[in-house]
């Protein structure tokens, strides 16, 4: 279990919230963090880039009337929790509410079988030059190849007006594969990760097999040709496709974009927004996935949400201060980088349900379109619902059969066109690993599905 | 910050250094959100820190943390020296020696900026989202004003006798405008600023433009996939210019890994397309005295004549590659190691006004959007393909809005196809910093229905 009281005491807490609420305000709360981390790389057959951070810091916040007043500071002195408090509360002219008396609520941490901070960095450093090698060993063809790794403790506590004193303690690691394949003139690159809410048993499991899967995504590429122009089916695969859903549905049920209008999920819960084929969550919950956490950073306890039943847009995500507003119970999606941002709401683990399509029959039906199996990367515009992803792996489908690799497609579309036209589910299922920006904040979150088609997309590619 | 930045050094050497440099970093900031003419929220912080790079040898490591007490900067030296003995050992690691300065007098930081108060610049945001939503009666609602600002102080310190600090300030303020078209379709339009005080900043044009940008896209449709004229407007022009800047990091050449790799001398664009690098310039906001190791900044001509005429080098690229430092080592903060990055990206105006750039192109698309630059391009090749928005252009007039198509070529072929660059150069934040005027790219690859 999770110790709040280890990074701020309660008694100090409580003296926080107090001065926080001093110049009046609805709510207050202060979220105290300690992280420590370490990362390094191996480039050119060489290990460097080997750096170790500590940070500790607080952030408080006062809710008054519609408006949020927010300080953060460095360091987790009782004079810096009451500096952060002073800062917060400058600004503020309201009527008072008082703090209840602070009441610990213990929190499940997900278990950590071996500390990443205990393993000697020469393990860490074996695993980099185990995955070069491999990397390397991969094809005469792999020009170049680099690989990184990371681990991170974060201790968070969070303490409220209403009471609530709580906490959690998340340990992450990850290990990403970047290979260089040349050809003459042409060069194609291939990237693979892996990473968890785990410790250093994250690695137990041939991690080197990354460096050959980045590896063959390179090669492969190599024989590619210019991806085709025009509108086509798309079948999209598994676990990293699910960027898919996270970009073109999961923004646009975050409750904030909701209640500022803008979002073209607005106005549609309840309603049939994809086939009855399609069911989706956000779970926060899975056991060590990269997205998990015990608790969100407002101290709510994370949780298992249905976001879209047979077709039906049933819940959208919400942090407290949306939930607030909409008079409903936080999803336990509000999230921040640090202690030096709001929390927001946001998506933890998203994905696709399985469906009962064979992967195989999902492609089988198609005459000419496209296969992208994974993605470098994508962005979409809530309010509109316009998105574009680029498409790191890529070939063309004819006669039913995946037949070249392409280079430098993209998928572009619009959200609602793109989920009513996902025609079938596959009954496979993979999650992977992502880092999704919004707000200027980075937060790690979970993607999955198995293999999905879409009737008809735009695909982007250099040939006309 | 000098002296918490002196003091880490002490540390790292006590911890078995056998060199060490301390980059230290204190910044008050703010940030003011608005929404439905009520602020949103208002945030007051305050941040320091100080990262370290330890030399053991020709091994090179480093260390960052917030804690400045004696005890906290002794854990950091001491895990900076113990980061430096797992890495391998690089001949070109080593740290850059002391320089003179190149200027004494850069005015970085607007005094304004303190005097101004948190009512003043809550004010300022909230006329931004008023002015987007005044400005025309289909605009349906803006999604955020924010203005934000930032002071900082800047120290290094080494143990080859670096010693400097400066102060910076800047401060910048957007909003997103939602218009909405009789189907009910909708359109965002992006309209910023930036200044290195509150002054500098205009919100009624700030509101506008984002009124302006969002209202234009109404009724948007695809446009046919061909080859054509395209112009680039400065905030689609900056993201591109900033990739370039990428490429020509001596750090991704020397590792093969930039479309500009072997080409230094070669013809690498347009005469048109005329391209420096300014640590100097005093209205660019990555300027500064010195690097993020001390090394002064300069100003660097990187494409003239049509010609590769430079790389951007900072001392471990300098070494490797025998070559000089260009005062190009960047830092993300205090938490990252220094690599290679531009300064101020520069782009030559040209001689033709916007108009003129869209007489020149005669039938094409004007690109004023932007998507999926971090996915759609390929970094290594240099080759991309990503989402954009904007209006067709016919007759050398404006015509339709478009959206939801794509461009596709490669860095080097867009460089050598630009006809034109226009005089309507201004400061954008996207890709770096970068001031680039409207450019005129002869022949794309368009991608709609």
């Amino acid at each position: 279990m999770s110790e709040p009281a280890e990074l701020i005491a309660p008694e100090v807490a409580e003296r926080v919230l107090a001065r926080a609420l001093a110049n009046g305000g609805e709510f207050a709360e202060v979220f105290a963090e300690r992280n420590a981390g370490m990362t390094m790389a191996i480039d050119e057959s060489r290990l460097e880039a080997v750096q170790a951070g500590a940070e500790q810091g607080a952030g408080v916040r006062v809710l008054s009337g519609g408006t949020t007043y927010f300080a953060h500071v460095d360091g987790l002195d009782p004079d810096d929790l009451e500096r952060a408090a002073d800062e917060a509360a400058a600004a503020l002219r309201a009527e008072r509410a008082e703090p209840r008396p602070l009441q610990a609520v213990a929190s499940t941490p997900h278990a950590i079988e071996q500390r990443p901070a205990e393993i000697p960095a020469e393990r860490k450093a074996a695993l980099l030059r185990e995955l070069d090698e491999r990397g390397r060993g991969a094809g005469a063809e792999i020009a170049q190849f680099m690989a990184s790794y990371a681990e991170v403790r974060r201790e968070v506590a969070i303490a409220n007006s209403e009471g609530l004193f709580t906490g959690d303690d998340r340990t992450r690691a990850r290990i990403g594969a970047q290979a260089v394949a040349r050809r003459g003139e042409t060069v194609e690159t291939g990237a693979e990760t892996l990473g968890g809410h785990r410790g250093f048993e994250l690695f137990g499991d041939d991690p080197g097999s990354i460096a050959e899967q980045a590896a063959r995504k390179a090669l492969t590429l190599l024989d590619a040709s210019p991806a085709p122009a025009g509108s086509m089916p798309v079948v999209v695969g598994g676990g990293f496709g699910g960027v898919l859903f996270h970009e073109m549905t999961g923004h646009g049920l975050e409750a904030d974009h909701i209640q500022k209008g803008a979002s073209v999920y607005v106005g549609k819960l309840g309603e049939q927004v994809a086939q009855p084929l399609l069911t989706a969550y956000d779970d926060g919950r899975m056991p060590n996935e990269w997205g998990s956490d015990a608790v969100d950073d407002e101290g709510a306890p994370t949780q298992k949400t249905m976001v879209i039943e047979d077709g039906k847009l049933v819940s959208y995500l919400f942090d407290g201060l949306t939930a607030r507003r909409d008079d409903v119970a936080s999803t336990g999606n509000g999230r921040r980088e640090s202690f030096r941002h709001l929390p927001v709401p946001r998506m933890t683990n998203t994905y696709i349900a399985p469906g009962d399509a064979e992967p195989e029959a999902i492609i089988a039906e198609v005459e000419r379109g496209f296969y992208a199996v994974s993605f470098g990367g994508g962005q979409v515009d809530p309010a509109t619902g316009d998105f574009v992803f680029g498409v790191s792996e890529g070939y063309l489908i004819e006669g039913g059969r995946v037949t070249r690799p392409c280079r430098g497609a993209t998928l572009i579309g619009n959200c609602l066109q793109a989920l009513v036209a996902i025609d079938a589910v596959g009954n496979d299922f993979e999650m992977k690993t992502g880092v999704c920006g919004k707000a200027g904040q980075k937060v790690p979150v979970g993607t999955g599905q198995g293999h999905v088609r879409i009737g008809a997309m735009t695909v982007g590619g250099t040939e006309v | 910050m000098i002296d918490p930045a002196r003091q880490a050094v002490e540390a790292t050497l006590a911890a078995g250094a056998s060199d060490a440099e301390a980059y230290a970093v204190e910044e008050a900031g703010r940030e003011v959100r608005a929404h439905g003419g009520e602020v949103e929220s208002l945030t007051a912080a305050t941040k320091r820190g100080v990262g370290v790079r330890a030399w053991a040898g020709a091994r090179l490591g480093y260390a960052f943390g917030t804690d400045l007490s004696a005890e906290g900067i002794a854990s950091l030296g001491a895990r900076a020296a113990e980061a430096a003995r797992v890495a391998d050992e690089d001949e070109f690691a080593g740290p850059p020696d002391p320089a003179e300065p190149a200027v004494t007098a850069l005015e970085l930081a607007d005094p304004s900026l303190a005097a101004t108060s948190t009512a003043e610049v809550a004010e300022l945001a909230l006329e931004v989202e008023r002015v987007a939503l005044e400005t025309d009666s289909r605009v349906a609602g803006v999604e955020q004003a924010v203005y934000a600002d930032a002071a900082e102080r800047i120290a290094i310190a080494s143990s080859r006798g670096i010693a400097g600090e400066y102060e910076t300030s800047s401060c910048y303020a957007y909003t997103q405008a939602l218009a909405e078209g009789k189907d009910g379709s909708r359109e965002t339009g992006l309209g910023f600023g930036l200044g290195r005080g509150p002054a500098a900043l205009d919100p009624a044009a700030i509101g506008r433009e984002a009124a302006e940008r969002a209202t234009a896209m109404i009724g948007a449709g695809k446009p046919e996939s061909r080859s054509c004229p395209v112009v680039l407007d400065p905030t689609v022009a900056s993201s591109f210019i900033g990739l370039i800047g990428k490429g020509l990091g001596a750090n991704a050449v020397q590792r093969g890994r930039s479309p500009f790799a072997e080409m230094l001398g070669a013809e690498v664009a347009d005469p048109a397309l005329v391209l420096h690098d300014d640590g100097l310039d005093p209205t660019g906001f990555a300027s500064s005295p010195f690097d993020g190791e001390g090394v002064p900044r300069r100003r660097t001509a990187l494409i003239e004549a049509g010609r590769l005429q430079a790389y951007l080098f900072d001392t471990y690229t300098a070494h490797r590659g025998e070559a000089a430092s260009t005062g190009n080592a960047g830092r993300s903060g205090y938490r990252s190691l220094p690599g290679v990055s531009a300064s101020n990206l520069v782009v030559a105006p040209g001689r033709l006004d916007f108009d003129g750039l869209l007489g020149e192109a005669g039938e094409g698309v004007l690109v004023t959007d932007v998507a999926g630059l971090h996915s759609g391009v390929n970094p290594v090749s240099g080759v991309f393909s990503v989402g954009a928005s904007g209006r067709a252009i016919r007759g050398g007039e404006l015509a339709e809005p478009l959206r939801e198509f794509t461009i596709a070529s490669d860095l080097v072929s867009m460089l050598k196809a630009v006809r034109e660059a226009g005089t309507d150069a201004r400061w954008v934040p996207f890709g770096g910093s970068v001031s680039t005027p409207s450019l005129l790219v002869g022949a794309m690859t368009v991608a709609g229905s």
